[in-house]
């Protein structure tokens, strides 16, 4: 039309690129200098997904596993893909009620949204998967999830394999920068914690796309930035798997500790905290049902008493104390001290002497003669050349600690104590600036405030079987897949003890030989073999109502053999048992048998396993501990009236007598308690509670494996 | 009987705007991959989906193939049908639209879909642009036609408003939108250059009412009024009526200012159409003064829903995260997770930002802004006032569509039900837009007849 409107289409043209001028100006914004849209897209849509390895599997020496991994099942459900489904028949298999039913499903829609899946079972027991496996294709939206779980298939060495658990956020908070992360399981005691690093492997983490709603779609670019999981490395105990059985089986209803080792490796042949658990009972959805109550056991059967409970070692220390005298000069293997039923060296006729007479060095330690080791002791700490008692009691020490008392040895399984070695700054404290041996004599009986743990003891008895070094006790001998932690380096350094002679070795041995010839010992000889061994019976006291009470004497036995070429070391004590050659002693040389012999021979020995087995030793304190406990809760249940108990007795209180009670010597015992929840079990079954734990009770429980 | 088919051929190739045809065939292909993308799945034997019908990619290409059919059929019709038939057309468009009323189907919130059986669903707003456009052309192109004068002005406003009233009516505001276009088209006819000015000025002040405190935006507007006052001194001794009209301006923009506006987001529009125009400058919308939102309340339907920005957020997330180069062919976390609702139809262009970022894009936008341009080139060249006005049309429609599309996904626009054309999913908006485009292509290759 009009001429002049020929220009506007050029107007126009220009607008239109404008327009998309303004529009790149915004893209450009949006894609090239804004960061936040890229995070943003990276949190919306990829989902990463940590895939966890096979933990490590533990063999003992004659590479049988003790600790492996088992399949288990998770009842996982999506709800969505759940509605309409046969509820009173999945009930039914769960043995759970509908009201329940409907609650899990509404809490974990709640938590979970209703399109992911959750679990809405975990760890299925075997009878349970069973059945569940069955049916489970009339459930539409659950479904049956693989997941590992550890198994113990010997139910042996619970404190020692020790387990593992779901990381709480204390654990999280210790273990920051480790890489765990909420619903992560974790080593919590024993090898799996020691050996967490190692077991655990290494996690691989898979990355998804995941759509709108939250479901996964596929791998993103094809597992491009994937990492595969690496499983575990495995371990390779010292320890003798059946031996540990039989250890365990003799410890049946006794309480303490065993600890053997290999005197020419230092490795840890056996390992017995009694009493000890079902290790079984603490995997997978058996740990829900039992932990409390292992928990609040007064027994602490979760306590590794091996490394953790110090104890005075009792007459076991005296032959520590003659291979300080021998070295020292003090005394020479025919110098004779005569006992007339007590220690009158220090005026005071202590300690008492139980067998009078004239004794040498080897018939002092076969009687276990206090005047004897009284009279060595006050001579090693009053040497002219110290010039006092707090230099001759640091002469005594580095002889101690050389043989590995007084600090920890750095045995491969946490929480370990490092016993006590007295020093003359703690009794100058006590006595004064002017303190003497006489202060401290019942140190030279191992009674005083000397205290080992018993794997330090064992120690001690390796260390003379070997005639003056040791290697640190170690449970693992070698990491499948080479030692990349460099975490057994330190077992491989041979401690050798200076300034002792062989022939003071010797002498030693030639007294604790006779120990089983003719000595305290000599119930406990082993056919065939010739040990070297010591007995110890230690004098304790326990706080029974705020009163310092005397309690039955713990039993001490420390020995090696064969005393020619020394393949087992052994050290052990059954508390409050009474004399160490009535309990400790047998059990000892029958363990001693089983190792050298590779089986117990002969009716009259075998008929000795069975009488030991069926000693019950448990301390009279800790037998009512555990009654009260019952009766508590039978009133609980109502099962009797309250007036039967009295109202102030209360759980927490009778742990507390239970723990001073296991306790030596008169100085207050330190004990690493197990950690007490809370809460306590809401109700237990009263029927088979006292004996669940124990091991002659244990019912080897049917793991199916393959079910399917 | 050869001869006629040879004949025919000829006919049909002579004069086409290859260029064109090639741009359309470009673009409706990147568009069936841009379905592709947002609807891909993986382990899904491709070939067999394409075929199957089932996905909408394969549903795309049948439209495609419907579209190809018509588009041969259009270049083999006499262009002289086109403006025989436009006010016919016109007509039958407009009482496609009142039919919606009574036979509409409820779509998306809007009843402005008719159920043609089979699943399939015409939108008749869709296909009035081109009726419209063609009416328009027709009426322009009339001899006795002087659109300079106020009277065909007038007219050919209700022209183009007419299916838009219609189109409010049916609850579809954003295709009305689109029939505004049409005042460039006049624009480029002779309509006063003034009123677009108005327009936009119109359009500003709506915007400032958002942004800026209303006491303060009164203040500006009357500082700027008594500016214009002083300045205009000597202009007001020779024009009386200035200072009236001066005052008058004032007058109205506050009161838009001050009522017309609070009023329209208050009364006129949903509370949603008031949160996404308010979203947009960065603001948020109080449903609770929204009479609709008040009025679901009282009518204890469902409460009015909390505002939420998830749409434009998770389309600007897609395009954002594309970056520079992009994240790759069906690489896209975004689209992969399915994040951007109506990602298929109205958020087409986010799948394209995702995978091919800034660079794709420019590319993609600089086909579109060629075919405009050569479009309106074009519209230059016909000798006939039909053709031209009628290729005016076309191209403000896509460029109308394209810049509100694309602006809606970046942020630049509040959310309308807007298609990308030749891309968006959809057999409505592709056989709509291949027809516009193909008449046009039919009547450039008959430009030297003369058209009325």
């Amino acid at each position: 039309m009009s001429v002049f409107n020929q220009s506007r289409g050029g107007v126009i043209q220009i607008g239109f690129g404008l327009v998309f001028f303004i529009i790149i100006g915004q893209l450009i914004n949006l894609q090239v200098f804004s960061t936040k849209y890229k995070l943003a897209a990276e949190n919306n849509a990829i989902y990463r997904k940590v895939v966890y390895p096979d933990r490590g599997i533990i063999y003992d020496r004659h590479r049988k596993s003790i600790l492996e991994n088992t399949e288990m099942y998770d009842l996982v459900v999506i709800p969505v893909e759940a509605r309409g489904v046969d509820t009173m028949g999945l009930c039914k298999l769960l043995e759970i009620d509908t009201i329940e039913f409907k609650k899990r499903l509404k809490d974990i829609a709640f938590k979970n949204g209703s399109v992911r899946p959750s679990v809405f079972e975990p760890l299925l027991s075997p009878e349970m998967f069973a059945r569940l496996n069955e049916n489970i294709y009339r459930f539409n939206g659950f479904s049956l999830n693989e997941r590992s779980a550890r198994i113990y298939p010997y139910n042996t060495a619970a404190n020692i394999l020790g387990y593992i658990a779901e990381v709480d956020s204390s654990f999280l908070r210790k273990h920051k920068d480790e890489g765990y992360e909420t619903g992560d399981y974790a080593g919590m005691t024993g090898l799996e914690r020691y050996y967490e690093k190692i077991l655990m492997g290494r996690r691989g983490v898979k990355r998804f796309v995941r759509d709108n709603k939250g479901r996964i779609q596929d791998p993103l670019d094809n597992g491009k930035y994937d990492t595969t999981a690496v499983a575990g490395k495995n371990l390779h105990l010292n320890l003798d798997v059946e031996l540990q059985q039989l250890g365990e089986k003799l410890m049946t209803n006794k309480v303490g500790s065993i600890v053997a080792i290999d005197p020419r490796t230092g490795g840890i042949l056996c390992m017995v905290s009694a009493p000890t658990y079902n290790p079984n009972y603490l995997t997978g959805n058996q740990r829900r049902k039992h932990y409390g109550e292992l928990a609040l056991d007064p027994r602490l059967p979760l306590l590794n008493r091996t490394v953790s409970t110090k104890y005075s070692p009792g007459s076991t220390f005296k032959t520590l104390v003659g291979i300080a005298g021998l070295s020292e000069g003090v005394i020479n293997e025919s110098s004779r001290i005569g006992c007339s039923g007590a220690f009158y060296g220090c005026g005071n006729g202590k300690p008492k002497c139980l067998d009078p007479g004239y004794f040498n060095l080897r018939e002092a330690i076969a009687h276990s003669c206090n005047t004897y080791f009284a009279t060595v002791f006050k001579r090693i700490l009053d040497q002219p050349q110290y010039g006092g008692a707090d230099s001759g009691l640091k002469k005594f020490n580095t002889y101690a600690a050389s043989f590995g008392l007084g600090k920890r040895l750095g045995v491969d399984v946490p929480s370990e104590k490092n016993g006590n070695l007295p020093t003359s700054p703690f009794y100058r404290k006590i006595f004064g600036r002017k303190w003497n041996s006489c202060n401290i004599i019942s140190n030279s009986i191992g009674q005083g405030e000397v205290q080992t743990t018993i794997v330090q003891l064992a120690n001690v008895m390796a260390t003379i079987a070997n005639k003056g070094y040791y290697y640190t006790p170690h449970l693992v001998d070698s990491i499948e897949g080479g030692d990349e932690n460099h975490l057994l380096d330190s077992f491989k350094i041979k401690h050798v003890i200076k300034g002792v002679p062989d022939s003071v070795y010797e002498d030693v041995q030639n007294g604790m030989q006779a120990v089983m010839e003719f000595g305290t010992g000599a119930e406990a000889k082993v056919p065939g073999i010739v040990v070297c061994g010591k007995t110890g019976t230690v004098q304790n006291s326990a706080k029974v109502n705020g009163v310092m009470t005397k309690q039955k004497d713990h039993a001490f036995f420390g020995a090696f053999a064969p005393r020619d070429n020394p393949r087992i070391a052994i050290a052990m004590i059954c508390e409050n048992a009474g004399f160490g050659a009535a309990s400790s002693a047998p059990i000892a040389s029958l363990l001693i048998e089983k190792y050298l012999k590779d089986s117990i021979v002969g009716k009259e020995r075998n008929a000795r396993v069975v009488e030991l087995t069926n000693k019950n030793l448990i301390p009279p304190l800790m037998k009512a501990a555990l009654a009260r406990m019952d009766s508590i809760r039978m009133v609980k249940l109502g099962l009797l009236q309250p007036k039967e108990v009295e109202p102030e007795d209360s759980i927490e209180e009778e742990v507390k007598i239970d723990s001073s009670a296991s306790g030596g010597g008169s100085l207050i015992e330190e004990k690493e308690a197990p950690p007490v929840p809370k809460k306590q079990p809401q109700k237990p079954a009263p029927s088979n509670r006292s004996s669940a734990i124990l091991p002659d009770n244990r019912k080897p429980k049917p793991v199916k494996k393959n079910v399917q | 009987m050869a001869d006629t088919i040879r004949r025919n051929d000829k006919k049909m190739a002579q004069g086409v705007d290859w260029v064109i045809v090639w741009l359309y065939a470009l673009l409706v292909g990147v568009g069936i991959m841009c379905i592709f993308m947002v609807e891909y799945k993986p382990g899904v034997n491709i070939a067999s989906s394409f075929l199957s019908g089932k996905t909408n990619y394969s549903k795309q290409l049948m439209f495609t193939s419907i579209s190809v059919v018509l588009a041969m059929f259009i270049l083999l019709a006499d262009s002289k049908l086109f403006t025989a038939f436009a006010n016919l057309l016109y007509a039958f468009g407009i009482l496609l639209m009142l039919a919606t009323f009574v036979l509409g189907k409820n779509i998306n919130g809007s009843r402005s879909w008719i159920s043609l059986g089979g699943g399939f669903n015409l939108q008749p707003a869709e296909l009035c642009k081109i009726f419209t456009s063609l009416a328009l052309a027709k009426y322009l192109s009339r001899q006795e036609t002087d659109f300079s004068k106020l009277q065909s002005q007038i007219i050919g406003a209700i022209i183009a408003l007419s299916p838009a009233v219609l189109s409010i009516l049916q609850n579809e505001t954003g295709l009305a939108l689109v029939y505004f276009s049409f005042f460039v088209v006049m624009y480029r006819e002779g309509l006063p250059p003034g009123l677009l000015v108005i327009g936009f000025s119109f359009g500003v002040l709506v915007i400032a009412t958002l942004i800026v405190e209303p006491n303060i935006l009164a203040v500006i507007l009357t500082l700027i009024a008594g500016a214009t006052i002083y300045f205009t001194k000597k202009a007001r001794k020779r024009n009386k009526n200035l200072l009236v009209t001066i005052i008058t301006v004032w007058v109205v923009c506050v009161g838009v200012q001050r009522f017309a506006v609070p009023y329209l987001f208050d009364n006129v529009f949903q509370c949603y159409q008031s949160t996404r125009i308010f979203s947009m400058v960065g603001k948020d919308y109080d449903c609770s003064q929204n009479k609709s939102a008040q009025k679901r309340i009282v009518d204890k339907e469902k409460a009015a829903k909390k505002p939420d920005d998830y749409n434009v957020r998770q389309s600007k997330i897609a395009i954002g995260s594309g970056g520079l180069i992009g994240r790759g062919f069906l690489k896209g976390t975004q689209t992969r997770g399915k994040y951007v609702p109506e990602q298929h139809t109205d958020f087409i262009f986010t799948s394209l930002g995702e995978a091919f970022g800034l660079a794709g894009c420019v590319a993609f936008l600089g086909v579109y802004l060629f075919l405009l341009i050569r479009i309106i080139n074009t519209a230059e060249k016909q000798r006939s006032v039909f053709s031209r006005v009628y290729a005016y049309s076309v191209a403000c429609i896509l460029f109308f569509h394209i810049t509100v599309n694309v602006c809606m996904t970046i942020g630049l626009f509040p959310i309308i039900g807007i298609t990308l054309p030749f891309i968006s999913y959809g057999g409505s908006s592709l056989l709509g837009f291949t027809i516009l485009l193909f008449i046009l292509l039919r009547l450039d290759a008959d430009r030297n007849m003369v058209l009325r």
